[in-house]
């Protein structure tokens, strides 16, 4: 029985089952409540300023929500970041490159770094999951040589507008990702690309015998994974003025627990672009309740670690009684 | 006989060579050959002193890839080994400190890291959670919840007899003993034993595994609360070296510990490799390691190093199953 069928039958509308509804109610007693508790968080100013500090994360959010509908998933975005910020840096600081110029280097940087990963998991049929544990280490370990540990910093002031201007009252980077979130979520839900994906993570042998063009659709996917992370790396050396060879560090952690909190199943087939963006807002209210509510830094990890593996065990033990 | 069986025969022959060639063989050159070289270019580096340093330093990894090697052959993956580590060895530091007797910091490690993975195992089996996803959530849960309760402070003053690291049987020292002690019991159990041959048949194949009579969740659990175990192990060689502990996780440990798995030839597809591998391949890693301080390398290319060895291992590995698999097929 089909979801709405079934809802149609318990006379619940069909809307209230789906996840991103159920999410978004979650969502709005979480701000209520927070909001209830500290009168600092349901600030305009707070909100704006959360939307901000969300957007790195957000951004390589959208490409895996592709990847791991397609059945996969991309470890190596952290360590993408961290590379793409040190190309960024080395290359305008010790190349000389202008800076336009080395952005563009480091976002292409990005792109074939998600490039070799889709090219060895389609050619060669590494899983997704080792090729991405390996190039982690290996993304990571040559933003650490080529760094040598030195950051750089000190770029022109008219850089620093992505990462600290404003638009309208509206931080520069949160624009930017609302259009890619719209973008994002019609390309999956309207065009043939996305429903391909949905294809791919039901039932790939399927999608072959239907001569849809998995390897490229998925070759395309993690390329767009290596150049969103390219695009986070740029914001996040904008917003923080500098450039350190650890940056990005553990950001796939955040990345998947958004993903998978959006309603994204880590067996693929399923999942959406506006559960994602659900899922991110939640991770960061979260983060930033309990910072003002005095909680540390160091246990908001504890706080999304547990988010996370509950939000799996929830879908899988809903998933079994659905069958 | 017949051409075809001449044919057999000699394939089978080949076979035997290629057998000798194995990454177990391979791995073995490897680690003397890149230390005749480098003392060729160094001398210093074969002294006696640097190559037990680089031993003493390097056996947790071995004793932890043990673990991780069952771990990946049952055809699963745990990243929060480090983090675990890290809790362990800090909790056995303090217990030390706060005056437990010294077998209960020793115990201590062992009980829990069982408990810890036991249960991360059986959340896997039975619940059907890929363990990626859980050991992820583990990895910041343990890593974040350490830094929150110990605010990163620093355990001193560890009594004298918690350095288990520093005693010796006949000269050889406690962490080397430990290392080859579980490497071998370990690699006997795997290749001699039901339960140990019920990994690779759980990571070969679960459901050809389970029409056998063997239970391909009994066994993961069991392979996870053994991972556990070694990774209590490892925390004792790891931490009873040291004189201060820093609360803090190692980083990237979990990623140095599945390098030393996979290229001692564990098949990240489940069902094949060897724990001697993975100890050879631990040590060859602190051999790079060490290597590239004594030919004048920046130490801050270890880790893209590291991260090609795992992706050239990977690679070869699957080239070499598909190559396999195409023989079969034209048979």
């Amino acid at each position: 029985m089909t979801l709405a069928a079934e809802a149609r039958a318990r006379g619940i509308p069909w809307w209230l089952k789906r996840h991103e509804t159920v999410l978004a109610i979650i969502l709005m007693i979480a701000l209520i409540g927070l909001g209830a508790s500290n009168e600092r968080f349901l600030t305009l100013d707070n909100l704006l300023n959360q939307g901000r500090l969300m957007t790195e994360i957000g951004l390589i959010a959208l490409p895996m929500t592709f990847v791991i509908i397609t059945g996969g998933i991309d470890l190596s975005v952290g360590a993408v970041v961290g590379l793409c910020a040190i190309m960024l840096g080395y290359s305008w600081k010790n190349i000389g490159l202008p800076l336009p110029v080395a952005i563009a280097f480091a976002f292409a940087v990005g792109g074939f770094a998600g490039f070799v990963n889709g090219l060895v998991i389609t050619r060669i049929k590494v899983p997704p999951l080792i090729m991405t544990i390996a190039t982690l280490a290996l993304y990571r370990g040559l933003a650490e040589g080529i760094s040598q540990a030195h950051s750089v910093r000190g770029y022109p002031e008219w850089f620093y507008v992505l990462g600290q201007g404003d638009v309208l009252g509206v931080p520069t980077q949160l624009v930017v990702l609302v259009i890619l979130v719209v973008v994002a979520g019609v390309a999956l839900d309207r065009t043939t690309f996305g429903r391909t994906l949905y294809a791919i993570g039901a039932n790939e042998t399927a999608a072959r015998f239907s001569a849809l063009p998995v390897d490229r659709v998925k070759l395309i996917v993690y390329t767009l994974s290596g150049l969103a992370s390219g695009l986070a790396a740029i914001v996040l050396v904008s917003r923080v003025t500098t450039t350190r060879m650890d940056m990005g560090m553990g950001y796939e952690l955040d990345v998947i627990a958004a993903v998978v909190l959006g309603g994204a199943s880590i067996f693929g087939g399923s999942g959406t672009i506006w559960g994602t963006a659900i899922g991110l807002a939640m991770i960061q209210l979260l983060k930033n309740g309990l910072a003002l509510t005095g909680v540390k830094g160091d246990a908001t990890i504890v706080v999304i670690g547990v988010a996370l593996i509950l939000s799996v065990l929830i879908a899988s033990s809903l998933q079994r009684r659905r069958d | 006989m017949s051409a075809a069986a001449i044919a057999g025969a000699a394939r089978a022959q080949s076979g035997g060579l290629r057998r000798f060639a194995s990454q177990e063989a391979l791995l073995a050159l490897a680690v003397i050959g890149l230390a005749v070289i480098v003392g060729f270019v160094n001398p210093r580096f074969l002294a006696t002193r640097n190559l037990s340093d680089l031993l003493l330093g390097n056996a947790y990894i071995a004793v932890a890839a043990i673990g991780m090697s069952m771990v990946i052959i049952s055809g699963n993956i745990d990243i929060s080994v480090g983090a675990l580590i890290g809790v362990l060895a800090t909790i056995s530091g303090s217990l030390a400190v706060a005056g437990a007797p010294i077998l209960v910091t020793w115990l201590a490690p062992l009980i829990l890291g069982v408990a810890v993975m036991a249960a991360q195992g059986a959340v896997v089996a039975y619940l059907r959670i890929p363990a990626i996803v859980l050991t992820l959530g583990m990895l910041s849960i343990l890593k974040g919840g350490l830094i929150s309760v110990t605010g990163g402070k620093w355990i001193t003053d560890l009594p004298q007899n918690f350095h288990l690291a520093d005693l010796a049987v006949l000269d050889v020292p406690m962490p080397v003993v430990i290392m080859v002690l579980a490497t071998a019991l370990a690699a006997f159990w795997m290749r001699y034993s039901a339960s140990g041959r019920a990994i690779y048949a759980t990571g070969g194949n679960a459901e050809a595994a389970r029409l056998c009579g063997v239970n391909p969740q009994r066994t993961v659990v069991m392979v996870f609360a053994l991972h556990g175990f070694f990774a209590g192990i490892a925390t004792l060689v790891y931490a009873t070296q040291l004189r201060v502990i820093q609360s803090t996780t190692p980083p990237g440990l979990e990623l140095t510990v599945i390098t030393a798995s996979v290229v001692g030839g564990v098949s990240i597809l489940g069902g094949v490799g060897t724990v001697v591998g993975s100890t050879l391949a631990a040590i060859l890693i602190a051999e790079i390691t060490s290597a590239l301080v004594f030919v004048n390398v920046s130490p801050y290319w270890t880790d893209a190093l590291r991260g090609g060895l795992i992706l050239a291992t990977v690679i070869a590995d699957i080239l070499r199953r598909q190559r396999r698999a195409a023989r079969g097929w034209s048979k």
